[in-house]
């Protein structure tokens, strides 16, 4: 796993919008698709339109999209099985019977799930990991948690690394033992990778410390957005909340 | 091979709740859950980040991250990853651990869109709080009785993983009954959600004991749930003399007994709220939504109506009921279970 | 504000786990002085060179005794923040050192930790990055970076705080022959007080005078490095080996300069 996450490193105009203006549209579309009844399916129609139109102007290669939806499968399982076992009333297809609220909880669970993960890898396809923490910085997340965060992220290549070596050095010498002997290996590497990364922990401290820290991180984003990003950024955003308010009222 | 394959595939796939699942109430509300908890947990563990600093939870997040992306073999041909939230807390004590368990879920959202956005608060409320802090309970209440030594953790710490995953899972079909955007027979939900996550509580659970044992026998000191049972040391001076001093004292272990357990009584009388309010109103959807004045988005979808009102009428049925009451006399033989292991456990430790 | 560079006096030290390191270090070095800290696997080392900066030790909260003077100021728990600034570490791995999203930020961290701001402490970043010639990197990840930039940026960092003792532990460990010598390029050209842990003697005789022999938690032996190196018993005596064909006596060092 990369430290970098899922960036794109290309240049778009959604690539250069200030990470927490970011985070914020991207809540606000997902709270709309969230809350819009689930027969309405012109509304998630505008919705993919919407997205769709935001992956062309980021600049994102298809793939990228498509193999992080993987994520969601877990879920798909999950959605095919609720015509088979939610309740109401019922109807036959080729000799199954299936519920009525179920297909239509299966669609809600589909269609938001896959929506709301095509948003967020819009955001992590454009955003690097730095400008994300610092936008979390200018949203007020409490600074300790960014700091923690910001280890976290800086350090995932290094445990991943070790980790990856340390599998590397039990598979050349090979398995001995049987399934618990497996499970023994494996978890004692996992008992190691614990060890080092702590020690890790307390040698990054102690460098941190001799460079004089005292209990605070410097900042990272020292500017703000300009309300003319605000705007461009929750451009998509604000139209998604337009679509589910219309959702609401036409669904009355 | 086949086995290597499989985990290959098996790799990216996390169960995280992604965006949608629960209506937008219950996903704001378990936001707001999560926000109290990792700000209550960050207060509590502002003196122990002071003194480790904020790059030991960052590499403990780090690592959590990693193991998660381990398959370790269980048996009969299957594997299991670690969720990592009752080990965490052994390792780093609870609040730390809530706050490491956050973060990976954050990273996991934000950074590699793993779990919906609107959805971290679920998943930080099911996976960063209730298996860390069920976890860690049932962990510092086991040292309580097993022998005063830092090989106890294993045992117990066993035990804390076994009964955290279905608890968690009991806590999800709570949130179901809630928010939950489809009707689906709560008693057979959580009977099988209880059911399915016993299996993967004794996966956690094998896991949790074999990478402490691990931690235990290289560097005993850093395990925290441990740390008070930690021997003095004897230091021998430039002359040769020697004298004995307790090791590095434990950092605010003592206060977190205290405020954890009223935490997890808080938790545990939620989680029965939960509970009951569910089997009491079958249509939890439709409940709240009236309580809250969200009456038409409910009327709002085409199908909604006549079926839920159905449902109301044809009654909670008895099923429903001894099904939860299944799912919550699952867990609890889960902790006699887990009980009597670690006893026996300690006690062939012992001779 | 007089007195020895590192004064180092009846030091002893046992981590957390029971186990001791250190038992009974004393030892002096000068401004200005350049002096290698040899020494086998386990000898106590890295575990000094952590208390002189206040790090490790009672003055940490550990398990320890003995006194310790730098530039003439004792290292007491009101004096850490001066004394730190002074003492400038380089720790073995660079990842531990490095750990910041980016080099920029790396290099910022100390001296905005001293209270510098804005202009004051970009010039400071810059003229470190310059220092160690890494200046066209400054807004890349740590993890995008080669190892041996990566331990250059890692002595930027200790450089933008000024330091008046530079402390490295193992500067040259996992470096190519060409890194290796740009970093010795680097640390000569610096005007500090210079302690540094190496296995890599030809590297001691090259850049040090002097030399500190440790073993078992103490000072073994202390001179000149040349003496040290060509004293075949006292090396095989600490696991010490010289390189195959390589003779201490026959080639020049920094005292030859």
């Amino acid at each position: 796993m990369s430290g970098d996450g899922l960036l794109v490193p290309v240049d778009s105009k959604v690539h250069r919008i200030p990470a927490q203006v970011k985070i914020v549209a991207l809540f606000v579309f997902v709270l709309a698709v969230v809350s819009t009844p689930a027969a309405h399916f012109w509304a998630f129609a505008l919705y993919a339109v919407l997205l769709a139109a935001a992956i062309v102007v980021a600049k994102l290669p298809l793939p990228v999209v498509s193999r992080r939806l993987a994520v969601e499968t877990p879920f798909i399982v999950f959605a095919l099985l609720l015509p088979f076992v939610a309740t109401g009333p019922t109807f036959d297809v080729l000799g199954v019977q299936l519920s009525q609220s179920g297909v239509l909880g299966a669609w809600n669970v589909l269609a938001k799930g896959t929506l709301g993960v095509i948003a967020a890898i819009l955001l992590s396809a454009t955003t690097g990991p730095r400008e994300l923490l610092a936008g979390l910085e200018r949203l007020r997340l409490p600074s300790t948690l960014v700091a923690i965060l910001s280890f976290m992220v800086r350090y995932l290549n290094v445990v991943s690394d070790d980790l990856h070596r340390m599998r590397i050095a039990r598979e050349s010498r090979g398995y001995v033992g049987g399934r618990a002997g497996h499970l023994k290996a494996v978890a004692g590497g996992v008992g190691a990778l614990f060890v080092r990364s702590f020690e890790r922990g307390e040698r990054v401290h102690l460098a941190m410390q001799s460079r004089g820290y005292n209990g605070r991180m410097p900042l990272l984003g020292e500017v703000g957005a300009t309300r003319a990003q605000w705007i461009e950024g929750l451009t998509i955003s604000l139209v998604a909340v337009t679509v589910a308010v219309a959702a609401r009222v036409v669904g009355l | 091979m086949l086995v290597a394959i499989r985990s290959q595939q098996a790799k990216n796939v996390r169960v995280h709740v992604p965006d949608g699942f629960f209506d937008a109430p219950t996903s704001i509300a378990t936001g707001l859950i999560a926000a109290g908890a990792v700000g209550f947990s960050l207060q509590r563990a502002n003196r122990e980040i002071r003194e480790t600093g904020p790059a030991l939870a960052g590499l403990t997040a780090a690592f959590v991250f990693a193991v998660q992306m381990v398959n370790f073999p269980v048996g009969a041909g299957t594997s299991g990853h670690l969720l990592g939230g009752a080990l965490a807390a052994a390792l780093v004590g609870p609040w730390t651990a809530v706050l490491v368990m956050s973060t990976v879920l954050l990273v996991q959202g934000l950074l590699f869109a793993d779990g919906g956005l609107t959805a971290i608060g679920t998943n930080i409320t099911l996976m960063g709080l209730v298996t860390v802090l069920v976890g860690y309970f049932v962990t510092r209440a086991l040292l309580q009785v097993l022998p005063r030594r830092t090989g106890s953790v294993v045992p117990a710490a066993t035990v804390g993983a076994l009964v955290s995953v279905p608890v968690a899972a009991l806590c999800f079909t709570g949130l179901y009954a809630i928010g939950g955007a489809v009707d689906i027979p709560l008693g057979k939900l959580a009977t099988a959600m209880v059911g399915w996550h016993i299996l993967v509580g004794i996966g956690e659970a094998v896991i949790t004991a074999a990478v402490l044992g691990a931690v235990v026998a290289t560097r005993p000191d850093l395990v925290y749930a441990a740390r008070h049972l930690q021997q003095d040391l004897v230091l021998v001076d430039a002359d040769g003399n020697t004298s004995t001093v307790s090791p590095d004292k434990p950092i605010a272990a003592k206060p977190a007994g205290r405020s954890l357990g009223i935490g997890v009584a808080v938790t545990l009388i939620v989680a029965g709220g939960v509970s009951l309010f569910a089997s009491a109103h079958p249509d939890g959807l439709e409940f709240v939504g009236a309580k809250l004045g969200f009456e038409s988005a409910a009327k709002g979808s085409a199908v909604a109506g006549s079926p839920l009102a159905d449902y109301g009428v044809s009654g909670i049925g008895n099923a429903q009921v001894s099904g939860a009451l299944a799912g919550i006399i699952g867990v609890l033989v889960t902790i006699a279970l887990g009980l009597a292991i670690a006893k026996v456990a300690s006690l062939r430790k012992a001779s | 504000m007089s007195g020895p560079a590192i004064h180092v006096e009846r030091l002893v030290f046992a981590y957390p786990d029971g186990r001791q390191a250190l038992y009974g270090v004393d030892f002096t070095v000068e401004r200005g002085e350049r002096v290698a800290l040899l020494g086998p696997n386990g000898a106590g080392k890295t575990t000094l060179v952590l208390h002189l900066n206040g790090i490790l030790g009672s003055v940490a909260g550990g398990s320890g005794s003995g006194r310790i003077e730098i530039g003439g100021t004792g290292l007491h728990r009101e004096h850490l923040p001066v004394i730190r600034r002074k003492v400038g570490l380089v720790f073995q791995d660079p990842d531990d050192q490095l750990f910041m999203p980016t080099v920029r930020d790396d290099v910022a961290f100390g001296p905005a930790n001293l209270g510098l701001r804005g202009a004051e402490l970009e010039d400071r970043v810059r003229e470190a990055l310059v220092q160690v010639g890494m200046q066209d990197h400054a807004d890349l990840a740590p993890h995008h970076l080669s190892y041996g930039q990566r331990r250059r940026v890692a002595v930027a960092t200790v450089l933008a705080m000024r330091p008046e003792v530079l402390v490295l532990d193992e500067p040259s460990s996992n470096l190519d022959p060409a890194s290796r010598r740009e970093l010795s390029d680097i640390l000569t050209g610096l005007d500090v007080t210079l302690l540094m842990i190496t296995h890599d003697l030809p590297y001691a005789l090259q850049l040090c005078e002097r030399s500190l022999l440790m073993d078992g938690g103490r000072i073994v032996a202390d001179g000149r490095t040349r003496d040290l190196l060509g004293d075949a018993e006292l090396m095989n005596a600490h696991r010490l080996e010289l390189p195959y064909g390589f003779d201490p006596l026959s080639v020049p060092g920094p005292e030859g300069r």
